[in-house]
């Protein structure tokens, strides 16, 4: 792959009159940005013809900083209108970006049935582990043991693996890295793109502000250096005993297949309705 | 273009099933909704009928859902309809709060239903009136219609589209279970005897830099559609009129808001609707909306009957509320009477309209059952 500079990136897709954006040094969101854009830009698609939805957190606010249709909805319900744009419109590809929290806690429920519908749309997820944007709440992807603001000795409940969950309810495909994995990141969004029916691609991505400094990693090469610790590429993984991964996160692609997509079943959906009403052969 | 129902002609029909065929008419093409009895009927007749006119038709995971799924439709283009009862619509506050704020038009059908929380579900009742007007947060404003009829619940539809396309705003339609579910008999008329609003569109690529801007004077600024070239980014933050969010900045709040709440205001006049019967001599009034104006109708003749000199105002609209009518009507007349099936929602309007100049009394009636005429004309002549 040809890298282009990231400035020719940022002329052609940000809003100058946006800049700068509202994230912290050492953020991991404008690498996913990035990554996205540049996935965007490899496959040549009109700018025109996407739409970004989100809901309300820092990762949310992507769509504010790209020069491209955007809705900025209500906290985890970006799906929710998603479903709405891409139906009424099936020819607007549909791009989602969230955080942990808002995805799969207040927009758990979206989330799920979005997939099971399997909404035409990528999600491209940021996993900070915690609520940034209201200062370092812990989220539901947050592992037993780190701190936030609401749980300041420690985690205490079981975290929600939002791979496996997107895998279960039927997604068409799935992947996870971390910010520092940039091309296979790159490479997942652009397959992400190319299908139809629900994609996601979630990014493990350094929070300093809100969730480093409370758990001892104040920078954002700390941050690097613990997922480099923590995260364990999928190969390695299944040869792997359950004791060992306990506490490990897994890397790499978990679904890749081709259920059809929500729009295409709707319109055979309608079709059958015309049929069974005699309305068309 | 075909319909799945007859068009032109007169059928006996409940006032959900009105509902949903004066929305296809009035051109929804997207309904997202979660069944909720009494408004269930709606989604069934839309469910039917949809998928037939190359509309959609899709059941959400929740109201929350619903809400959000037909505002996205109406930014890629749809006129879009969502229909619940009171529990549900309680979990459409947020996004109906988002579609005010971001200016969007969608038609939200509420039939009411014994409340609070699930209450009295297969039971009418008025007690939405201040939910529709006031349930979501913040200052802001919409337009709430208020049919009594089967034929009204079907023509205030097809008003609701128009409004909310021409305004660009969410429209509360408020019925409630006793319409939902009574047949009467509905003239459906044919497309052409229809008039039809379509929401402005941007004339040009500088008109679209202002998707939230005053640039008409109307106070109504053009929405462009989302796929059509403009890049426009819409949030329910606090946003000036390029539609970047601003959301420390006093003025640009004020300005906003204020604009969003005068774009209506200022309109009253096409907005605000009603019916008066008897009420040119009278010197008592009563004021009600909806279901109970029927027994109230009956209560005014019963009272002429009587010799006392009754009259009624029905609304047809709740919201914008039309406080000076109410005051003017307060200098003529000695008391207003108020019946309605809630403790007093619509009556804190009236009493406030008022202003002092008569007297206004309730008649209150909860449980499920409407008013019957003589309990109203009983509490006139004491
Ligand atoms: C209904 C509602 N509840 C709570 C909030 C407050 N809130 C804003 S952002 C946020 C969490 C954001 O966390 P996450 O989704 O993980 O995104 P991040 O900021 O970490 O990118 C919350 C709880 C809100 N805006 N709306
Ligand atoms: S609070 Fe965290 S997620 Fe939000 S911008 Fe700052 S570093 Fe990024």
């Amino acid at each position: 792959m040809y890298l282009k500079s990231a400035y020719e990136i940022r002329d052609k897709y940000l809003r100058k009159d946006m800049l700068p954006t509202i994230f912290c040094p050492g953020c991991g969101i404008g690498s996913a940005l990035q990554y996205t854009l540049r996935a965007i830009d490899d496959l040549g698609l009109n700018q025109d013809e996407i739409v970004w939805v989100s809901g309300i957190g820092c990762s949310s606010r992507v769509p504010g900083f790209v020069n491209f249709d955007g809705l900025h909805t209500t906290h985890g319900r970006a799906l929710a209108f998603a479903t709405g744009i891409k139906l009424a419109n099936p020819d607007l590809k549909i791009i989602a970006f969230m955080g942990d929290g808002d995805a799969a806690a207040i927009g758990g429920n979206h989330l799920i049935h979005a997939i099971r519908r399997n909404l035409d749309i990528t999600v491209i997820l940021i996993n900070n582990f915690t609520y940034g944007m209201t200062g370092g709440q812990v989220a539901p992807t947050a592992l037993k043991g780190l701190r936030g603001t609401t749980a300041p000795y420690g985690q205490f409940e079981n975290p929600f693996d939002i791979a496996d969950l997107a895998v279960s309810a039927g997604a068409n495909y799935v992947a996870r890295w971390s910010v520092f994995n940039y091309l296979q990141g790159i490479n997942s969004i652009k397959k992400a793109l190319n299908k139809e029916g629900f994609t996601l691609v979630e990014f493990l991505s350094p929070c300093p502000i809100s969730f480093g400094r409370r758990n001892r990693m104040k920078t954002a090469p700390e941050l690097l250096r613990w997922y480099q610790k923590i995260t364990v590429p999928l190969a390695k993984a299944k040869k792997m005993p359950p004791e060992e991964l306990e506490g490990k996160i897994v890397i790499g692609e978990f679904a890749d297949r081709d259920r059809p997509g929500l729009v295409r079943e709707y319109e055979a959906y309608k079709k059958r309705a015309k049929k069974m009403m005699g309305w068309e052969e | 273009m075909r319909y799945p129902f007859p068009v032109g002609k007169s059928d006996f029909i409940q006032g959900d099933e009105a509902i949903a065929r004066a929305a296809i008419l009035a051109g929804c093409r997207f309904y997202a909704g979660y069944p909720i009895t009494p408004a269930s009927e709606i989604f069934e007749a839309m469910a039917l009928y949809m998928p037939l006119v190359d509309g959609v038709s899709i059941q959400m995971e929740d109201e929350l859902a619903s809400m959000a799924a037909i505002i996205g439709a109406s930014w890629a283009g749809a006129k879009a309809m969502t229909a619940t009862s009171g529990p549900g619509f309680s979990l459409m506050q947020e996004n109906l709060g988002y579609a005010i704020m971001t200016e969007t038009p969608v038609v939200v059908v509420d039939v009411q239903r014994g409340g609070p929380s699930t209450g009295q579900p297969t039971l009418a009742a008025q007690g939405d009136i201040m939910q529709a007007i006031w349930g979501t947060h913040g200052d802001h404003s919409l337009i709430v219609l208020s049919p009594s009829t089967v034929q009204e619940a079907f023509d205030f539809t097809i008003r609701a589209f128009n409004l909310a396309e021409k305004y660009r705003t969410p429209v509360v339609l408020l019925t409630d279970a006793e319409i939902a579910h009574m047949r009467e008999r509905v003239y459906v008329p044919l497309p052409e005897e229809i008039e039809i609003i379509n929401r402005k569109l941007p004339a040009n690529e500088e008109e679209a830099k202002f998707p939230f801007g005053d640039i008409h004077g109307d106070g109504v600024p053009p929405m462009p559609i989302f796929g059509r070239g403009y890049r426009t980014y819409v949030t329910g933050l606090t946003h000036d009129e390029r539609g970047r969010p601003r959301t420390v900045e006093a003025e640009v709040h004020e300005k906003l808001i204020r604009r969003i709440i005068e774009k209506l205001e200022r309109n009253r006049e096409d907005i605000i609707s009603y019916d008066a019967f008897e009420l040119d001599d009278a010197e008592v009034a009563i004021v009600s909306t909806g279901i109970v104006s029927r027994s109230a109708v009956r209560a005014v003749k019963i009272l002429r009957e009587r010799g006392v000199k009754a009259g009624l105002l029905k609304l047809n609209t709740i919201w914008p509320f039309d406080f000076d009518m109410i005051e003017e009507l307060a200098e003529r007349v000695r008391k207003i009477y108020v019946p309605e099936m809630n403790l007093g929602q619509l009556y804190h309007l009236v009493k406030e309209g008022a202003n002092g100049k008569a007297e206004v009394e309730l008649i209150a009636k909860i449980g499920g059952e409407v008013h019957t005429p003589m309990e109203i004309v009983e509490r006139v002549v004491g």
